[in-house]
């Protein structure tokens, strides 16, 4: 074979591989977009489940992975941003470094239903706090941490070296120029990997597993100390564990999960590419 | 003055805690597990935890099957994910129009961003029904349908990682091997790529620890029967993973039952494994770095 037609049977195998993924793609979102739609309503989104969650709405789901959501970035922002502020701006290359990386790299890696397992032995039993928003949040929290860390070092270690260098020379302190100089130029990055490290929480199903989700309750949550229902989780319910469910809510409920983080998705995209034209170095 | 310069001591002291405590988790993390794990090592002797039989119910807590599930389901994805991985990423970096790669850069990222659950449900409803036809085997929840999810979740780790590293050789590698008569498929298959590799594999191993994790994917397409692999052609069977069982026994065992302790074992079992895989990755990546450092300077 020559070499011109061994780089067309090449260059064809590959661009078929990338079909492939594109296809499967597209397959995955188009089927639950096109089936979905139909269980769409005003009903479905604010209602409470009824008839053993063969009826009604979603309500208390959605407001349950807002919530954890919520108390995920609550855990994971002002210790994710603290610790990149740290290994970016004060710390040297030294082992206590390399031991903090090296722990980062491990808690990503980490699987997510040994996050559950932890979040069960520390937060639900040692601590006491019982299947509970709090211990779901906690749990989300740290699995989050990484994510949050390593996106947020990277936006500080973007910002050049000169802005800390200018600001220092005309008397700031070394907080000062973080807090006015290098943070303001930084936060799209941060807000981008804070934004993408919640998208992935709030599609977790494994840790909130056995640390807060409840099965079916009605009602909402009315403290941190409360189970509540969340969308990942009552998916996985009401397409597992009930029989006889209506196929339209199921779908119903994953294209509402789907939009859900993938709004966050389409919201981190916006942050980074207003950012990327502002920005001014 | 003073007040001052006592706010700036104390703000470096919280940010390095917060630097801290990274570190703090893991520990914490490890203690957890092994401190609800050691009562199952006390309860079950080590030869029956490599037992070939899980019955919980019956007091057989052999962990063979379940490792064997998990390994099956894995190397099934890796098979998939590896190859259609790398193309991915040689598309876009190398072979891609400046269109496509627009196209298809967003559209990895969406399905990362598909939650495991979302994909578990498509595979439940959508891939297991046609496995089940295309095989003939008597169920669609098998070890191939989750190898074919799991493959998928793994792609968007595998390809924007390789896409990394195969961007990261330097225009001028490519340039040479253009000049001296390469083609473009030469250039890429025996300069780039090679340039690329320790990249690369960071990438593969970064994506299969991603699917050694995976729980509700698996959970929810691989029919969840504990028995042993044996043939190649058990990839159309049923089988149950590591995660899977933490997921569907932990709700249900008492507390400080053997069972429940039995089922922490499995958890850090996993845990020391993905710590395996990625300090495996990150030294890859760190002797890299050096390397090419010594390479520029």
């Amino acid at each position: 074979m020559s070499r011109q037609a061994s780089q067309r049977v090449a260059f064809a195998l590959i661009s078929l591989a990338a079909a492939l993924v594109i296809v499967a793609i597209l397959f995955i979102a188009g089927t639950i977009a096109v089936q979905g739609m139909g269980a769409l309503s005003w009903e479905f989104l604010t209602g409470v489940p009824g008839d053993g969650m063969k009826a009604g709405g979603i309500m208390p789901a959605i407001i349950g992975t807002l919530l954890l959501t919520l108390g995920t970035a609550v855990t994971a922002v002002p210790l994710g941003v603290g610790a990149a502020i740290y290994l970016s701006e004060y710390s040297q290359d030294s082992g206590f470094t390399r031991a903090i990386r090296i722990a980062i790299i491990n808690l990503a890696g980490i699987p997510s239903v040994v996050y559950g397992l932890f979040g069960l032995g520390l937060f639900v039993l040692f601590m006491r706090f019982g299947t509970s928003i709090l211990a779901g949040s906690l749990t989300l929290g740290i699995m989050t941490l990484p994510v949050i860390i390593s996106t947020a070092e990277e936006a500080l270690r973007a910002v050049p070296q000169s802005f800390r260098v200018v600001s220092t020379s005309l008397g700031a302190t070394r907080w000062q120029t973080i807090r006015q100089v290098v943070l303001p130029q930084a936060l799209p990055g941060i807000l981008t990997g804070v934004i993408l490290g919640l998208e992935r929480a709030a599609g977790e199903t494994a840790p909130i597993l056995f640390t807060v989700a409840a099965f079916f309750l009605p009602r909402l949550p009315s403290s941190i100390f409360d189970q509540t229902m969340a969308l990942p989780y009552h998916l996985f319910v009401i397409s597992t564990q009930v029989p006889g469910m209506p196929i339209r809510i199921q779908y119903g409920t994953a294209l509402v999960l789907l939009c859900f983080v993938l709004s966050m998705n389409v919201a981190a995209t916006l942050v980074r590419s207003r950012f990327r034209r502002r920005r001014q170095w | 003055m003073k007040k001052s310069s006592w706010w700036e001591f104390g703000i470096e002291r919280a940010v390095q805690l917060a630097g801290v405590s990274a570190i703090v988790f893991v520990i914490l993390i490890l203690l957890f597990l092994i401190r609800e794990s050691v009562p199952g090592f006390a309860d079950v002797s080590p030869g029956e935890l490599l037992g070939e039989r899980w019955y919980p119910t019956e007091g057989r807590y052999g962990l063979l099957p379940l490792i064997a599930g998990s390994l099956l389901v894995v190397l099934g994805a890796a098979v998939m994910a590896l190859p259609l991985g790398l193309a991915t990423a040689i598309f876009v970096a190398e072979v891609s129009p400046r269109w496509a790669r627009e196209v298809l850069k967003p559209l990895i990222e969406v399905l990362a961003g598909i939650p495991s659950v979302v994909l578990g449900f498509i595979g439940m409803l959508v891939l297991a029904p046609s496995v089940r036809i295309l095989t003939g085997a008597p169920t669609g929840l098998t070890a191939f349908t989750g190898s074919l999810l799991l493959a998928l979740m793994a792609l968007p780790t595998i390809v924007s990682v390789a896409e990394d590293a195969i961007d990261a050789v330097p225009k001028s590698y490519r340039d040479g091997a253009l000049a001296l008569g390469a083609t473009r498929w030469q250039t890429t298959w025996r300069v780039v790529l090679p340039a690329a590799r320790s990249g690369i594999l960071t990438a593969m191993m970064l994506g299969i620890g991603r699917a050694i994790g995976e729980t509700m994917t698996v959970m929810m397409v691989t029919g969840n029967a504990a028995r042993i692999p044996k043939r190649i052609g058990d990839l159309f069977y049923p089988v149950r993973t590591m995660t899977a069982t933490i997921a569907a026994e932990m709700g249900e065992v008492a507390q400080a039952s053997t069972h429940y302790h039995v089922l922490f074992v499995i958890g850090i079992s996993l845990f020391l494994i993905s710590f395996l895989i990625n300090l495996a990755a990150a030294i890859v990546v760190f002797r890299q770095a050096r390397r090419s450092e010594r390479v520029l300077s």
